[in-house]
Parts: C-alpha cells; sequence; structure tokens
C-alpha cells in the first residue's frame, strides 16, 4: 500500500487530518440531526421536514447500516454475500413479532392470538412465539437469531475453504430456502401476509410523529455507531489480517494466521449489525414479509456498496443513499422506465466506476490540482 | 479525512435525491419544508388548493410479479379520468392522475401510499391488487385519513372507514360458486377439493367455505384442502392426487391459485385428461387477462365466477370494451385490438365514477363530504346490472355470473343471480365473524364490531 | 328465459306425448312444439335466469335417446359439433356447409328466422356424452363401440343396466366385451344375484383399475359369501400393487421430467461458468427470450403459414438459438469482455443486464403473459395409470433435453471450438501460452453458452407460461446445479440435474412441495461442505483459481 522502505515501524492506515475533518464531520451529523428538530419546531415552519420523508430517511438509515456491514466483509475481507438480506430480515422479523404481540385485543379478531393465527384456526401461540411480549427480549433476539444462524452458516463454509463465487451462491441457497419457508402459513410467521398491522412500540403509539423521530435518531445512532465500530475494526491489527485474507488467503495462512476465525468473526458481526437494522427497519416500515428474503433483495445490497465503493465504509452508507434515493424518485417520476436506469446505473458502476462514486474523488481531485497547476 | 469531504457533499445530493421525488415536484428540501398545512391524525386532510387541477393518485405494481395483473388496472383508469376530463372535469377542475410504481414490493406500497397522501395531496387513490398490499397500506390511510378504492376480489374480514371495496366479497363469488358446484346443473358435487396458493384470500376463503360446506352436510372425510407457494409450477402430483380424491365421488374442485401458477396447473389438468364435465373446477383468480397466456382449448367447460365477464353482451358493456381498446391504441399499448378486460378492471371503471359522482354531490374533494356522499351511489355497471355502493358497509352490491372457459378464451355465463347481492364482509357462516357487524352510520360506527359505538345519551355522533 | 320450475312441466309433457303416440315424424313435431311452447310461455314467478335452452334440450335428448329415436345419434352429434340450430319454430336443423338441413321435419323445410345455436354447457355435456355411448353401442363400427363401452365404463347409470345387458350378449370382440363387463361390474356390485356379483369379482379382479378401489371396498364391506370374497379380496391386492408400481414409475417420470429441465436451464451456465469462471445473472434471461422467440415465430406462422403451424415449434429451435447466441456475443462484446478478471463485477453487472432484459420485454410485449401453444402432435400423453400419465410434452422435452446434451458433447468433443474450449476451462494461462485467442473463446462460449439457454427457452414455453419473469423461477435452481454438479465435466451437470430433480420429486409426496425444495437446498448446502468443487471437480492448481 505505501511505497514506503521496509522499516520496524508499520505505516499508518490512513492519513490522519483531524483538524480537517472536524468541520466536515459536524456537518454530516448536523444533516443527520436535521429532523430530530421537528420535535421542536412548529408544524408550518419552514425547517420541518415532512413525515413521509423522516419515515424514508429512518429507512435509508437503516440500509445504510447493512451497507457499511456488507462493506465490512466484502471490501475488507473478500467475502461476497449475496444472502445479507436473510440477516435483516430476521432482526426484523424478530422485533416484529413483539410488535405483534403488543397488539394484545385490538386486531381485527380481537383475540390474544395474532390476526393471522386466527384465520389459521390455531388455538394458542406456537412455542416460538413466547417470549416475544418483551421488548429487551426480542431485541437481544434481533441480534442473537441472525448471529447464531451466520456463525454456524459460516462455520461450515469457511471450515471447508468455500469461497469467491461459490460462497455468493450458497448464500443465495440460504436466503431462498429460508424465504420459502417463510411464505408457509404453517411455519407460524404469517406466511405471505408477514406480520403488519402494529400499533404500539414499547408503549408509544407507532403513527405519532414523535415516535417516528425517536425510531429515526434510533436508526441515526446505529449507523453512527456501526459506522465508528467497523472503522475501529479495520484500523486495528485485525483488520490488516483480514485485508491480507482478502488479498490472498493461502498466503495469509502460510504466514500462520487462521483466516477461517478472522472471517467467522467479521462474518457474524456483520449479520448481527444487519438484525439490528431489520429490527429498527419494521416499525418505520409497518410490515415485514418474506419477500424481504428474496434473492434479488441481497444482490441490490451489493450494489449498494459497488456503486458507493467498497473499501470505504462511508461510501457504502452512501451508496446506500443514492441507490435508494434513485429508486424512490424513479419510481415516482417515470414509473415504466425506472428497471432500465437501475441496470443501467449497475452497468455504469461496475465499468467505469469499479471503485464506486468515492473513486470519483481522487480523479476529481487530480484533475482540480492540475487545473491550479496551470499558470 | 478525505473520506468525510467526499461523504458530505455527495451525502447531501443523495438526501437532496432523496427528497425530490415525483413528476411535478423538482423539490429541494427547502420547498419541502415551505410552509404547508399538515395533515393531522384524525381531522380531513390538508385543504387542498381549490384551484388547480384534482389529483388523483394510482397505486399499481407496474413490474414485479403482480405486474402481469395490475398493469391493465393502470390503464383502465387512465382511461377512466381522460373520459370525464373530456366532459369537462370535476366541479369545473380537470382530473390530474399521479402514478407510482410499488413495483410488487409490500413496504414499497406503504411509502408510495404515504406520499400520494402527504406530498402529492392526492383527493383518492385507486390501487391495491394482494391483500398483503391492501393490508400493509390500511395504516397509512387510516393514519392520514385518505380514501382507498381497492378493485379486487379478496377475503373479507375487514370493512374499514377509510376504503371502499369495489371487488367481490366471498358471499358475492365463493358461496354462489359452491352452491352451483352443488346443484344438479352444476355437477351434483359431493366431494370437494380446495386448492389455493399458499396465503390470506385462499386460506380465509378455504376457512369459510369449510363451515359453509359443514353446514350443507359434508362430511369431513370428503374436503381435501391443499396449498402450493407462489410460483409453484409444478402441478403433476397435485393433479394426480386429485384423480385419486374424485374416484369415491362427484368431486368438483374450487381453485384460489393465484397468478402465474394457475397457467402450470391448468396444462398439467388438460395433460392428464380431467374433463370439465367429470370433475369441474371453479377458479376465483383466473379471468380474460389470465387466460390470454394460456391455450384455452383443453380448459373448455371449466368454470369461474365473477361478478362480470367480457362476453356480457349488454350495450353498456360493449360501449366499454371498445372505448378502451380505442384508447389502448391510442397510446400504443402493445397487442391493443386484442385486450381483453375483466372483473378488476370493471370494478376500477366502476370505482372512479362512484368517486366522481359523490365529488360532485358533496361540491368539494374533501374526504369525510365525499365519503358521506359515497352511501348509495349508483352506476350503471358494463355488467347490465346497476351496482349501488352500500351505506352501511363501504361494500357494493354486485350481480355473480358463473362462467364455463370457451375455446376462444372467452366465458359463456352459464348462470347469473337475478340482481345484485349484499355483501358481507363478516361471513355469518365462520362463528366468530358472524356475531360481528359492518357498519360505519350511527348507532353503530364501526367496521369491526359486536355492539354499537354510540349508546343512547352519550354524545351523538355527528356525521 | 326459462324458469327451472318448467322443467317438470316439460318432462311430463313430453312424457306423455311419447308413450302415447307412435307415428313416426308426427309424435316428434308435437313434441318439439310442446317444448317450444313453454319456452316462450311467460313465467309464473321469475327465478335464477338458468342457461336459456339448456334444461329443454337437455330433457328432449334424454327421452330421445330412451325412444331409440332414429335421429337422436344425429342430433346428439350435431350438438357436440356446435353445427345444431334452432329456429323461430323451434325446429332443430344441422349447419352442413352454407345450408340448414332440418332434422325432424321433412328436407324441403325452410328454417324461420331468428335461428338459435344451443351452447353446450357442463350439464349438456353430462347428458350427451353417455346418450351417445349407449347409441353407439349398436353402431356397425368395432372402434365406435370400443369407445363407446369404455366411455360407459366410466360412469355407468343405472338405467343402461338392460342396454349394457342386450350389447355384451350380441358383441363378439374381446376389447368391447371386457369393457361392457367392467361397467356392468360396477353396477353388479350391490346386486342380490349371487353369481352376477361373482361376474362383478371377477370383472373387477381382471381389470384392476384404481378408479374402482371404492367399487372394490364396497363389495368386501357387504359380502357374505366365501367364493365372492376371495374374488374380491384378490382384486383389492392387485389394485393395490398395480398402483404401488405405476406410481413409482409415475414418480420416476416426473423425476426425470423435472431433471431434464434443469439440465436445459442450466447447461449454458455451466459452460459459461466452467472457461470464465463469471456467474451470468442474466442467464435466466436468455430462457426467457429463448421463449419469446419461440412465441415470435409461432406468431409469424400464424399470419403467413397458418397450415405449417404445428411445425412452428422445430422452426423456432435454430431461431431461438441464433437470437440468444447473438445477444449473448453482444453482451459479452459490450459489457462482459471489460471486466476481465473480475467475477463479483461481473456477477453485479450482468445483474443490471437482467433487469433491462426484463423491462425491455415488457415494454414490447407488456407485462402480461402471452400464449405459446402445444402443436397438435404434442398433447395428450401415455396414460399407464389415470393418475399417472405420461404427458407428450414432458417426454418430448426429455428427448430434446438429451438432444440438447449430445449436441454440446459433441461440440466440446469433436470440434476445434470445443478443444480450444476444453483447454481453457483447465488452464487459462497455459492455453493463452500455446496461442488460443482466449478472449475470442470467451466470446464464442458465452454465445452457445446462451445459445443452448434459449433452446431451454423453448422446452420451457411448452410446459410453463412465458412471462417477462420466466427466467427468475430458474435462476436459482439453474445456481444449485452448477454448484452442485461442478465445473469441468458435462456429466457434472446432467448427473446434478437429473439427481436434485430425482430427489426433489421423489421428496415431495412425503415432505410437500415447498419442504421437499428447502430439503434439497439444505442438501446441497451441506453437500458443498464435503465437496467444496463439486460432484466432478477440475484436478490440477489451475483449477483453484476461482
Amino acid at each position: 500500500m505505501n511505497a514506503r522502505a521496509a522499516s520496524v515501524t508499520l505505516p499508518k492506515l490512513a492519513p490522519a487530518s483531524a483538524p480537517r475533518s472536524l468541520p466536515l464531520a459536524a456537518l454530516v451529523l448536523l444533516l443527520l440531526s436535521l429532523p430530530l428538530v421537528n420535535a421542536v419546531a412548529p408544524t408550518n415552519s419552514a425547517v420541518h421536514v415532512p413525515d413521509y420523508l423522516v419515515t424514508l430517511g429512518g429507512k435509508f438509515l437503516c440500509y445504510a447500516t447493512v451497507a457499511v456491514a456488507l462493506d465490512l466483509i466484502w471490501g475488507f475481507c473478500g467475502i461476497l454475500s449475496l444472502g445479507h438480506g436473510v440477516f435483516f430480515a430476521l432482526g426484523g422479523y424478530a422485533l416484529g413479532m413483539y410488535l405483534m404481540l403488543s397488539i394484545g385485543e385490538q386486531g381485527v379478531y380481537r383475540s390474544h392470538l395474532p390476526d393471522f393465527m386466527v384465520f389459521l384456526d390455531w388455538k394458542e401461540l406456537p412455542w416460538f412465539w413466547r417470549g416475544f411480549g418483551n421488548f429487551f427480549f426480542a431485541a437481544a433476539a434481533a441480534m442473537v437469531v441472525p448471529g447464531v444462524l451466520a456463525f454456524l452458516f459460516g462455520f461450515l463454509a469457511f471450515r471447508s475453504r468455500i469461497r469467491g463465487v461459490y460462497f455468493s451462491i450458497i448464500t443465495q441457497a440460504l436466503t431462498y430456502a429460508l424465504m420459502l419457508l417463510f411464505f408457509r402459513n404453517e411455519t407460524g410467521f404469517g406466511g405471505n401476509n408477514g406480520l403488519t398491522d402494529f400499533k404500539h412500540i414499547y408503549g408509544y403509539p407507532l403513527h405519532e410523529a414523535s415516535t417516528r423521530l425517536g425510531l429515526y435518531a434510533a436508526s441515526a445512532a446505529l449507523l453512527v455507531g456501526t459506522y465508528f465500530l467497523c472503522r475501529a475494526i479495520v484500523r486495528s491489527k485485525a483488520g490488516r489480517v483480514l485485508r491480507a485474507v482478502r488479498d490472498d488467503e493461502a498466503r495469509a495462512r502460510f504466514c500462520g494466521y487462521d483466516p477461517t476465525r478472522y472471517k467467522l468473526f467479521v462474518w457474524t458481526l456483520s449479520a448481527v449489525l444487519c438484525g439490528l437494522a431489520g429490527a429498527l427497519y419494521v416499525p418505520q416500515v409497518g410490515i415485514i414479509n418474506p419477500s424481504e428474503m428474496q434473492p434479488s433483495n441481497s444482490i441490490e445490497m451489493a450494489i449498494w456498496v459497488a456503486v458507493g465503493g467498497r473499501g470505504t465504509l462511508s461510501g457504502a452508507a452512501l451508496g446506500a443513499f443514492l441507490v435508494n434515493g434513485a429508486k424512490s424518485w424513479f419510481t415516482g417520476a417515470v414509473p415504466d422506465l425506472w428497471l432500465f436506469v437501475l441496470g443501467a446505473l449497475f452497468i455504469a458502476v461496475t465499468l467505469f466506476l469499479p471503485q464506486g462514486v468515492m473513486g470519483l474523488w481522487p480523479k476529481l481531485e487530480r484533475s482540480l490540482r492540475r487545473l491550479r497547476r496551470r499558470p | 479525512m478525505r473520506s468525510w469531504v467526499k461523504a458530505t457533499v455527495v451525502g447531501l445530493f443523495g438526501l437532496g435525491l432523496g427528497a425530490c421525488k415525483g413528476p411535478g415536484g423538482a423539490g429541494t428540501e427547502k420547498q419541502a419544508a415551505a410552509p404547508k398545512e399538515e395533515a393531522s391524525s384524525g381531522a380531513s386532510t390538508a385543504a387542498k388548493s381549490e384551484s388547480g387541477p384534482i389529483k388523483v393518485g394510482i397505486l399499481h405494481s407496474l413490474s414485479g410479479t403482480m405486474a402481469i395483473s395490475e398493469t391493465s388496472l393502470k390503464d383502465v383508469a387512465l382511461m377512466t379520468i381522460e373520459q370525464i376530463n373530456e366532459s369537462g372535469g370535476l366541479l369545473g377542475r380537470k382530473l390530474e392522475p399521479v402514478v407510482v410504481d410499488p413495483a410488487s414490493n409490500w413496504p414499497l406500497f406503504a411509502e408510495k401510499a404515504r406520499e400520494l397522501l402527504q406530498k402529492e395531496k392526492v383527493a383518492a387513490v385507486f390501487g391495491c391488487w394482494t391483500s398483503v398490499s391492501r393490508k400493509s397500506v390500511l395504516p397509512v390511510f387510516e393514519e392520514l385519513d385518505g380514501l382507498l378504492f381497492y378493485p379486487v376480489q379478496y377475503e373479507g374480514e375487514e370493512a374499514s372507514f377509510n376504503v371502499f371495496y369495489t371487488g367481490a366479497a366471498p358471499n358475492q363469488q365463493a358461496i354462489p360458486a359452491v352452491e352451483y358446484l352443488m346443484s344438479e346443473q352444476g355437477g351434483g358435487a359431493k366431494r370437494w377439493v380446495l386448492l389455493g396458493t399458499d396465503y390470506v384470500y385462499p386460506r380465509t376463503t378455504n376457512k369459510i367455505l369449510r363451515y359453509f360446506l359443514k353446514g350443507k352436510g359434508v362430511a369431513e372425510s370428503d374436503i381435501m384442502e391443499t396449498y402450493t407457494p407462489f410460483g409453484h409450477a409444478d402441478y403433476q402430483t397435485i393433479v394426480s392426487d386429485i384423480k385419486k380424491f374424485a374416484a369415491a365421488g362427484p368431486t368438483a374442485v374450487v381453485s384460489t391459485i393465484n397468478g402465474d401458477s394457475n397457467v402450470p396447473f391448468y396444462k398439467e389438468l388438460a395433460n392428464q385428461g380431467l374433463k370439465a364435465a367429470d370433475i369441474p373446477v371453479v377458479a376465483f383468480s383466473v379471468g380474460e387477462e389470465e387466460l390470454r397466456g394460456i391455450d384455452a382449448k383443453p380448459l373448455v367447460g371449466h368454470l369461474a365466477a365473477w361478478n362480470y365477464f367480457m362476453s356480457v353482451e349488454t350495450p353498456e358493456n360493449k360501449a366499454f370494451i371498445e372505448q378502451f381498446r380505442k384508447y389502448a391504441k391510442a397510446k400504443n399499448l402493445p397487442d391493443a385490438d386484442k385486450r381483453v378486460t375483466n372483473d378488476p378492471m370493471e370494478a376500477t371503471y366502476v370505482g372512479i365514477k362512484m368517486w366522481a359522482q359523490a365529488v360532485q354531490q358533496a361540491g368539494t374533494v374533501d374526504v369525510a363530504a365525499v365519503r358521506q356522499a359515497m352511501s348509495g351511489q349508483t352506476v350503471k355497471a358494463p355488467s347490465g346490472f346497476t351496482l349501488e355502493m352500500d351505506g352501511k358497509n363501504h361494500h357494493l352490491h354486485k350481480p355473480v355470473f358463473i362462467g364455463e372457459i370457451r375455446a376462444d378464451g372467452q366465458f359463456q355465463v352459464v348462470w347469473k343471480t337475478e340482481g345484485p347481492i349484499r355483501a358481507m364482509p363478516w361471513s355469518p357462516h365462520v362463528p366468530e365473524s358472524a356475531k360481528k357487524v359492518a357498519d360505519w352510520s350511527y348507532p353503530w360506527l364501526c367496521g369491526n364490531c359486536t355492539e354499537p359505538k354510540a349508546k343512547g345519551s352519550l354524545a351523538a355522533a355527528s356525521l | 328465459m326459462q324458469s327451472p320450475q318448467k322443467h317438470g312441466a316439460v318432462s311430463s309433457a313430453v312424457n306423455s306425448m311419447i308413450s302415447s303416440a307412435r307415428s313416426p315424424k308426427g309424435w316428434l313435431w308435437h313434441v318439439w312444439m310442446a317444448v317450444v311452447v313453454l319456452m316462450t310461455a311467460t313465467p309464473a314467478r321469475a327465478v335464477d335466469d338458468h342457461a336459456p335452452s339448456g334444461a329443454a334440450l337437455e330433457q328432449l335428448i334424454s327421452e330421445l335417446v330412451a325412444a331409440r329415436h332414429r335421429q337422436a345419434l344425429p342430433l346428439v352429434e350435431s350438438l357436440r359439433a356446435g353445427t345444431l340450430r334452432i329456429d323461430a319454430k323451434g325446429r332443430p336443423f344441422v349447419q352442413r356447409e352454407a345450408e340448414l338441413v332440418p332434422l325432424l321435419d321433412p328436407p324441403a323445410t325452410t328454417p324461420e328466422p331468428p335461428i338459435e345455436t344451443p351452447i353446450m354447457t357442463n350439464q349438456l355435456r353430462r347428458v350427451v356424452q353417455p346418450a351417445i355411448a349407449s347409441l353407439s353401442l349398436s353402431a356397425e363400427d368395432l372402434d365406435t363401440r370400443r369407445r363407446a363401452a369404455e366411455e360407459l365404463a366410466k360412469r355407468p347409470s343405472a338405467e343402461l343396466e338392460d342396454t349394457l345387458r342386450a350389447a355384451l350378449e350380441r358383441e363378439t370382440d374381446d376389447e368391447v366385451r371386457s369393457a361392457l363387463r367392467l361397467a356392468l361390474a360396477q353396477l353388479d356390485v350391490r346386486s342380490p344375484d349371487t353369481a352376477r356379483r361373482l361376474a362383478a369379482a371377477q370383472a373387477l379382479r381382471d381389470a384392476a383399475d384404481p378408479r374402482l378401489r371404492s367399487d372394490i371396498e364396497a363389495l368386501l364391506g357387504s359380502e357374505d359369501d366365501p367364493e365372492v370374497r376371495a374374488v374380491a379380496q384378490a382384486a383389492l391386492t392387485r389394485t393395490d400393487r398395480k398402483v404401488m408400481v405405476y406410481g413409482a414409475l409415475g414418480h420416476l417420470f416426473y423425476g426425470i421430467s423435472l431433471g431434464s429441465v434443469l439440465i436445459i436451464a442450466a447447461l449454458g451456465l455451466a459452460i459459461t461458468f466452467g472457461v470464465m469462471r463469471v456467474i451470468n445473472m442474466a442467464h435466466g434471461e436468455m430462457l426467457m427470450l429463448g421463449a419469446y422467440s419461440t412465441f415470435v415465430v409461432q406468431n409469424w406462422f400464424r399470419d403467413h403459414l397458418p397450415q405449417w403451424i404445428d411445425a412452428s415449434l422445430i422452426v423456432a429451435i435454430p431461431v431461438a438459438f441464433a437470437i440468444t447466441c447473438a445477444v449473448g456475443i453482444l453482451l459479452e462484446r459490450t459489457v462482459i469482455r471489460f471486466l476481465y478478471g473480475r467475477p463479483l463485477e461481473t456477477l453485479l453487472a450482468t445483474w443490471g443486464i437482467a433487469l433491462i432484459l426484463i423491462q425491455a420485454v415488457r415494454l414490447v410485449f407488456g407485462a402480461q403473459n402471452v400464449t405459446v401453444a402445444n402443436p397438435s402432435w404434442l398433447s395428450g400423453g401415455v396414460e399407464l395409470l389415470p393418475s399417472v400419465v405420461l404427458t407428450h410434452s414432458r417426454l418430448a422435452v426429455i428427448v430434446f433435453s438429451v438432444l440438447v446434451v449430445t449436441f454440446v458433447w459433441a461440440v466440446l468433443q469433436k470440434t476445434h471450438l470445443g478443444l480450444m474450449v476444453r483447454a481453457v476451462t483447465q488452464n487459462r494461462e497455459m492455453a493463452a501460452s500455446i496461442g488460443i485467442a482466449t478472449r475470442r473463446v470467451d466470446m464464442w462460449t458465452f454465445g452457445v453458452g446462451s445459445g443452448v439457454a434459449g433452446l431451454g427457452g423453448v422446452a420451457l414455453s411448452q410446459i410453463g407460461n412465458v412471462g417477462p419473469e420466466l427466467g427468475q423461477t430458474y435462476i436459482v435452481d439453474s445456481f444449485m446445479v452448477v454448484v452442485l454438479g461442478g465445473v469441468g465435466k458435462l456429466a457434472g451437470t446432467v448427473l446434478g440435474a437429473a439427481g436434485l430433480g430425482l430427489l426433489n420429486k421423489f421428496l415431495e409426496p412425503a415432505a410437500g412441495a415447498v419442504l421437499g425444495k428447502i430439503a434439497i437446498l439444505a442438501f446441497i448446502i451441506l453437500f458443498i461442505q464435503k465437496r467444496p468443487q463439486g460432484l466432478f471437480a477440475l484436478k490440477g492448481r489451475a483449477a483453484e483459481v476461482v
């Protein structure tokens, strides 16, 4: 990476220009917290952000968290997962189950059971639903369940040294299989109808603007937290090993490191983060259903990272915002043509922007510098 | 750090892009935050400007798995709006359709619904097809007090204040179909196969049908209930199971298979020689549009139950079909002169016309006023019957037709009701539902309750 | 138009007329007049509006058949053929070319407009088919009698008992006799005469038809006579054994059929992946393009050469290959080429291409599914059992997939291009070093792989629906086949696909369609742990490069 001659001190992983970064970091944080002004500003003031934008922003923030988590394993460890949607969805289901149970008797059928169990003629709650009446249990489950699944899957896969394209394909198999499983009404998660019609979260009514702002804030906090956590990891010595594994796994193994352990670690961490993002996503969107687990959703997640720039954490978050923003805009503006645009975007980014949008900056900077140098 | 710079500046772009959505709005964040009266829950929505076009939202999937069914609903809606505009518009203002594509993605449905109501400030929304999409937008409509017109046959068990249901409830489709199959004319079926795709509409409909059949004395062992996942394409074993089951007595198949799976199912029926005269199959989700994609010759004689068929010979229907084909040709839609019309398209057409009439009557697009004016609206529909919007339960009175498939992909009507039937969203055959009432008029004031909300001396409802 | 209350009135009117009068034409004419009068009379009480002329026509046909009237069969045949017409006076005519020939009236009678065409409904069919059958039992032609006997054996009605016995007496042909005996057997199981019950049991045992299992059980349930019981028991055993054997054969067939579909779908993918180590996410769309090519060719034939429509499928095969091969080469030259050495990026880029192709097809052909009809030589099937039918279209797909695999094998083993492809698959650098233009091989591989996918689309159009999202349903399965079968040998793909198909179909009756599929996916994930490179892996250091 660095062209310095061999020396004992390891070169810094990234140039530290702290003074320059602070005002800009503050600017980003300000941007993210803009909607929170809604809490104090009256509804028709100039700085009030419309409700639907708050929800949309919250959704995007959750997506950005997923993108950062995916970038951690792809950009820094070379594992391309095309099935990360399953962890996101599992976290979503965990919280969704809590939200379903907290509807209580205010559902359509006025029963202590969720509505879909009533029309299936079930008489009592299945064993795996117990405990989800408690918010903290559900929150823990949103982390533990994807984590355990990821650990098992990753353990089997990495131990057998499955890599590259084969690995990507079996992650597709994983998400597809779970999607089929959850689509069955007998499995007990609402089938294709999913979990919906939520009313309260932790006592707060979901359709109140204040609750929405709270969820938005939580999503923003999660994104920031994820970013810093991942940054810490990639800057540490473990991060170096990860990069070594990415660049040449066999060589890293022969240097004495066990790639399986490192890969398993980031893979599980990434899944847990996705689960948390899913858990925050569901109350903001109001529904979770197995089509979140469909293979194409997971492929889109990889596209966010590719567009933003893999190998740079902030690029991943940026990519998530860009692609989803474009999708929201195009499905409203040119509904007939938006798939063309999306497809063209994917092709263009992989062909012309292999470093993603973040890769544009060095080029821009270079041309700016060249312009400045001319007399 | 460089990455922060890039992140910030381009992040601004990203959020900005996310903020500016919609065809007309070149909105920056500033415009989005400009002084506008926001929707508050419960009360009627922001006062739309009393001049300028009236915006109408169209919420149908134009891509993804449901595009096959929903695209033609968008086309019919646009045609009807164009017709209204050509005859002078509503209240002296033109109608402006706002079309969005929720791409068969249920969370996106909720997002687009919110966008239509809060950003575009539409007066009403015509949309949704699957029950999942409707259930995911319901909280949005109830929170923002919008109006949704839902044109597709569904499983009942719902009667929202904010939705007008122009599609059939089970007693307007499923029950009459089963009664027909039980009758001698329909084949005198004694054994029943309830076959459906695995989601709420088939599950609930079959639950209702089970209670109904048991009420008619059919034994448990004479009912076979099976479900297949969405997109399931291999029906070899299921069709042979049906044949085995049918060996023990005259059997009829009630099919709630949805979407793409119908094609391989019918192909397998034909290939395994299941003749309609021996084992009739009645489908609730197969219409003219679905038959367009299959060779209908081997299916001749199998049945469907709807509230409208394209083959119904009335002057209104003839005009409707002609108008639609002319519209399709004018807009260069693929296959324009072979386009077909079906029940949900007729329901969309009727729904828009009824809404327009209610707006004229109320003199405003304000939701509360229009909702009240909708009670009792009547339209002479292409089916030849005069359909009426019930004054109490927000459902349409509809006639029932049973048709047999013809070789040309159309339906031959073999039975129809005398006149329109009133919908019963809460099925009287299911014990828990039988006690419920859907009645938004005084003193019940609810879509889902067992006793009236307004009791005696308490504050009178000011409806 | 007609109230069901009048059904009974018609019946009694007709009955009395037939039983009283006997003159050849006169009484029948009176019957028709009665029918017409009743049809046009005003209803006393309006109820549900049933099919207009159905009830009266049904009644008439039953009466005619029971009276064995000479014109009964022609009338019924013309109704089935759709050539029957009823004029304003209620007289029946047959449409022959442009002429209307009277059935029950003198030849010179002219029809009086308005002329109606009675519609064939299920209800009429139920009456007409057995009616034709019973009339045909005394026909001269052997085939007619045989078909009639088989039709009656399906659902004999009690009124036909005497007709059946009479026909059995005078019948000489063995096949027809056994069918008649079977028909009688179903009626005789409840007969008080032991000899008849014995004959019934023997007929049921000889036929061993699973459809009649419930009749055998009914016989066993109420039987006292030991001889009859023994024969009935033997009948039951034979029937059950037949069901088991043929059932297993059926599962085998379904499994192979599914496997053949998977082979065709996955073959192109395997080839491309072997050579370029690239997973082509647009592969499903090549299948879709092949299916749509079939549709376009069929339409062209329908418009220009309608008499050759059955040959459109054969013509569609090279057309689909050519189109998808061209599209594949175009994609390779414009997009894939620049992503050489970056398999994961190629994956993403091809996903984008897939989205564009789907939307393009949606805009051109519409979002709805399109009709691709089976040619007449592919309809129907071979019936082993009523519940086990080897459909011709699936048989054809199996044969077709064998041909495609052979074709690909021939290309790979016998042509120069194939030699180069194999070399590049085994060791790209070495192949380049000895002068093979690896980039050009890539281009041709992608083209041929896409072409094979196009052929797959042609096959799929015959057994499933054709819509813009056709490719999406097969893409995950194709991946699984490639992962399971490994890369480098054709046998891997073939065995992987066949294995998956059979496994799926044998699991299905036990676990249900969805659980079966999930079990397969779990199996694949676990299998890959044991053999990460798939069933047939390439050996050597170069093979490790993924």
